[in-house]
């Protein structure tokens, strides 16, 4: 859906997502999606199974709890080393592997972008900024809620899967020991840990909204740069975050 | 010279043998090796026995009771009489001035030597406000902790409301009832939580015997609780695991599913956030415990279990919003407004583009 298909296209296409970092992006997408099923459902089962309720391995059996919990925390490991390597990718990575970590707080002109694309979306200007990296509201979006709301997350469910592993594992020592008495007791971690699920899924209704919309709608691509890294822009004035 | 362990119970009429299988049986409780058993009786042939004081607060006695029905009767009789010979104002003999004056004695001539059981906890509003209550002999019971408490060689919070505040500490807390590790001025005596409402008898003499056996605190965890009896969770030794495991639920009270003994989680069991010993030592001589008889956890180990919301809900009430709400509910609301405000925000864009489409045009 080009708008201006009658405008040259002369600005060249950039190269802004390394391969891992949009390899990373579709895998956390899928652990995201894959741990809040599953953790909805740890939290409130599916109706009663009938049938034997021990021996799982004998195939008649049910082990359904079991195996929501396994895929949970099989998720939540490749969640964690997932944000593991995203975080050691803005070292190594180009600048735009930073950016979602470091928004310029400090730089009047980071806060007149976020107010200029609060007005684009309140319908208040007829037309947005062109960016090569995201947009000042989206990095604000993505640290405030997604990279904090992962951790949030990560330190939670480990604290909650060291309770399980044990008074004797390291999770439990270096997590659970003092995430649980931080919060009061295992059950205000538990509903924390559920808060924090919404919090995301709020972020990924928002983001995906976002994403459709202003790859249609605004000056540049978005979800075909996510998969093949190259972001392309429908006019050939200047960017306006100046790479 | 004080009697020993062994010489109480000898005087009590109990035999040898029954002295050395209750030295067996307190090894394997306390997780030790059976090469622990000569040395817990050689221990209470050969030492002193440590005196107790055993204090009460504002409490229900739920405590007591619980430990005077210790299934093990050498252990409630050896222990109880121990401690009873000190001072325990709801069942020693002594009464009156006889009675304060034991106090003075222990905390006079066996400085740093004994042990403070503490059976419920101060109310410290009376302390801002100039209030009375909970008065032990003419004085505030927050005096007589303090005074106790300075000079004991440990203390043992017994319950969860020397613990951690139980229910006279639940919200708005009027008397401002506060757990013992947090009430200032209490000294530097080690801290041991044996939580509960009550704490399991045997867990209770456990502990005592543990600590009058070895003159040292069990190992603790973080929060100061013996790690034999408090390192998992109810969940974890739940005899009904396997119909968690298997996602076979008790959906409402004498379903079929009740009848058949499923898992409890959905109708609210604390059993997966609660740290005790219930599901492994069970309650009235091993007989059973709550959910063997049917009914989830209430969690009453727990830090703060009264102000969680309902017994019957396995996630806390969240009250900042006005209406008991839990995650979930939070959750679902603020998703539904996000999920509106995008499709209304679509609608406008389209709206707002066909008429950029149509100017353009």
């Amino acid at each position: 859906m080009t708008t201006m298909a009658d405008t040259a296209h002369s600005e060249p296409a950039i190269y802004v997502y390394e391969a891992p970092l949009r390899i990373w992006h579709w895998i956390n997408a899928l652990a995201i999606l894959t741990l809040a099923f599953t953790g909805y459902f740890i939290g409130s089962p599916f109706p009663t199974m009938p049938g034997e309720a021990s021996g799982g391995y004998s195939g008649e059996a049910n082990y359904l709890m079991g195996y929501i919990r396994f895929v949970h925390f099989a998720a939540a490991w490749i969640f964690i080393i997932g944000f593991l390597g995203r975080l050691y990718w803005a070292i190594v990575g180009n600048h735009h592997a930073r950016q979602l970590f470091m928004p310029p707080f400090f730089s009047a002109s980071f806060w007149e972008g976020v107010f200029h694309e609060a007005k684009w979306y309140l319908f208040m200007v007829k037309e947005p900024r062109k960016y090569t990296g995201h947009n000042p509201m989206a990095v604000l979006f993505m640290f405030g809620i997604l990279v904090w709301g992962t951790v949030f997350m990560i330190f939670t469910g480990l604290a909650l899967y060291g309770e399980g592993a044990g008074m004797d594992s390291w999770i439990y020592t270096y997590f659970s020991g003092w995430i649980i008495p931080l919060f009061g007791q295992s059950q205000d971690v538990h509903t924390f840990h559920h808060l924090g699920m919404w919090f995301i899924l709020m972020f990924v209704m928002m983001h995906i909204y976002v994403a459709i919309r202003e790859d249609i709608m605004s000056r540049q691509s978005l979800i075909s740069t996510m998969v093949s890294g190259w972001r392309m822009f429908k006019d050939d004035r200047d960017v306006d975050d100046g790479h | 010279m004080t009697e020993t362990f062994y010489d109480v119970m000898r005087r009590q009429g109990i035999t040898r043998r029954s002295f050395l299988k209750f030295c067996s049986l307190t090894a394997a409780a306390m997780g030790l090796s059976p090469a622990h058993a000569g040395e817990i009786a050689n221990a209470m042939e050969t030492k002193p026995r440590i005196p107790v004081l055993w204090l009460h607060g504002l409490e229900c006695t739920c405590c007591s009771e619980s430990f005077i029905r210790s299934a093990h009767p050498l252990a409630k009789d050896v222990i109880l009489s121990m401690i009873s010979l000190d001072y325990d104002d709801t069942i020693m003999a002594a009464a009156g001035h006889e009675a304060e004056a034991i106090i003075e004695e222990i905390v006079k001539e066996h400085k740093g030597k004994y042990i403070l059981a503490c059976e419920g906890n101060p109310g410290l509003e009376q302390e801002k406000t100039g209030g009375m209550s909970c008065i032990i002999a003419g004085k505030p019971y927050t005096e007589q902790l303090r005074h106790v408490a300075k000079d004991a060689m440990a203390i043992i919070s017994w319950g969860s409301c020397a613990s951690w505040g139980c229910v006279q500490a639940a919200s708005p807390n009027p008397t401002g009832a506060t757990p013992i590790h947090k009430v200032p001025d209490i000294g530097n005596a080690p801290i041991i939580k044996v939580p509960g409402c009550p704490p399991i008898a045997e867990v209770m003499t456990a502990v005592i015997t543990y600590i009058l056996t070895f003159e040292r605190l069990p190992s603790l965890d973080r929060q100061g609780r013996p790690k034999m009896f408090y390192s998992q969770r109810i969940h974890d030794k739940c005899y009904r695991r396997p119909h968690f495991d298997a996602g076979q639920f008790v959906e409402k009270w004498d379903d079929e599913a009740a009848r058949k003994g499923y898992c409890l989680y959905k109708m609210g069991c604390k059993g997966p956030t609660t740290y005790n010993a219930c599901s492994t030592i069970r309650w009235n001589g091993g007989l059973s415990f709550p959910i063997q008889a049917g009914h989830p956890c209430i969690g009453c180990s727990e830090d703060g279990f009264w102000d969680k919301g309902s017994f019957y809900d396995r996630l806390s009430g969240i009250h900042q919003f006005g209406i008991e709400s839990n995650a979930d509910e939070v959750g679902i609301a603020a998703a539904t407004v996000v999920g509106g405000a995008v499709a209304a925000h679509a609608a406008v864009s389209a709206l707002k583009r066909t008429q950029q489409k149509g100017d353009q045009e």
